[in-house]
């Protein structure tokens, strides 16, 4: 008889399962939630003022949650999740932050990438990074 | 909300804070000293926000009331949650876990003081 297998084991690569990958998840997860109930108040308080920053806030908080959850269960979906929206965050910071600089009209009300992510201590700019680099280290068949 | 309180707690956060970065860089895990800090803090973050609690009642209210009152609860919740973590995580990384936290309430701090100028008429 073969040994019976957990039926739940938690992939290697799972951010969950080591305590850098935890603190990584814990920034992830402020910037998710601060993101995200920003992006709440201005929609539900002041859409009309600037729709398309707020849009662009919910969106950016939805990319963020996305690659929480994809950091954290690992594996190959886990991967696929967290390597699409770390770059969906990476080239948002980018293209948003350049176009906020060049046209300010445009995004009168700050988002989180706006001035790529001064407001927040530029941690917008470096967080899709260490996630990049976080999947990097833990790419499947280098051990 | 723009007292010395809030000037002590800032600056305290960031003590800590740098302490615990240099702490997780020597590779220590949190000790009891580093918990008892960490509640230390959530303590005074308490007496601060009790404060403003009784400023919202008997004073002026923010315009941004509801996310002022938002930010409250962020931030009597930011330092407690942070010691529960870091006791789950017994390794260096429990260390950076309670430095992260410390760096972050600063900013919760100061986000209250901005929302708390704009007083509503």
């Amino acid at each position: 008889m073969a040994e019976p297998t957990p039926t739940h084991t938690r992939p290697r690569d799972a951010a969950l399962g080591t305590g850098a990958g935890r603190v990584l998840l814990l920034v992830y997860g402020i910037f998710a939630v601060s993101a995200g109930a920003r992006a709440g108040v201005q929609i539900a308080t002041k859409f009309s003022e600037a729709p398309l920053a707020f849009l662009l806030s919910a969106f950016a908080a939805l990319v963020y949650l996305a690659a929480t959850i994809g950091l954290a269960v690992g594996g190959t979906r886990g991967r696929l999740i967290a390597l699409t929206s770390c770059s969906i965050e990476l080239v948002g910071v980018l293209v948003v932050g350049t176009l906020s600089v060049l046209d300010q009209e445009a995004f009168p009300d700050a988002t989180v990438w706006s001035r790529f992510g001064s407001g927040y201590g530029y941690v917008p700019l470096v967080l899709p990074l260490i996630g990049l680099w976080w999947l990097w280290r833990n790419r499947p068949g280098d051990r | 909300m723009n007292g010395p309180l809030s000037t002590a707690t800032i600056v305290v956060a960031l003590l800590l804070g740098i302490w615990y970065l240099i702490r997780s860089a020597l590779n220590r895990a949190p000790g009891n000293t580093d918990l008892w800090a960490m509640l230390g803090l959530s303590a005074l973050v308490a007496v601060l926000v009790v404060v403003a609690v009784v400023g919202l009642i008997t004073g002026d209210r923010p315009s941004e009331t509801t996310t002022f009152i938002g930010y409250l609860i962020t931030t009597v919740a930011f330092a407690p949650v942070g010691f529960y973590l870091a006791r789950l995580e017994p390794t260096r990384w429990g260390t950076l876990i309670l430095g992260v936290a410390c760096l972050v309430l600063p900013v919760l701090v100061l986000r209250l003081q901005q929302i708390a100028e704009a007083t509503g008429g």
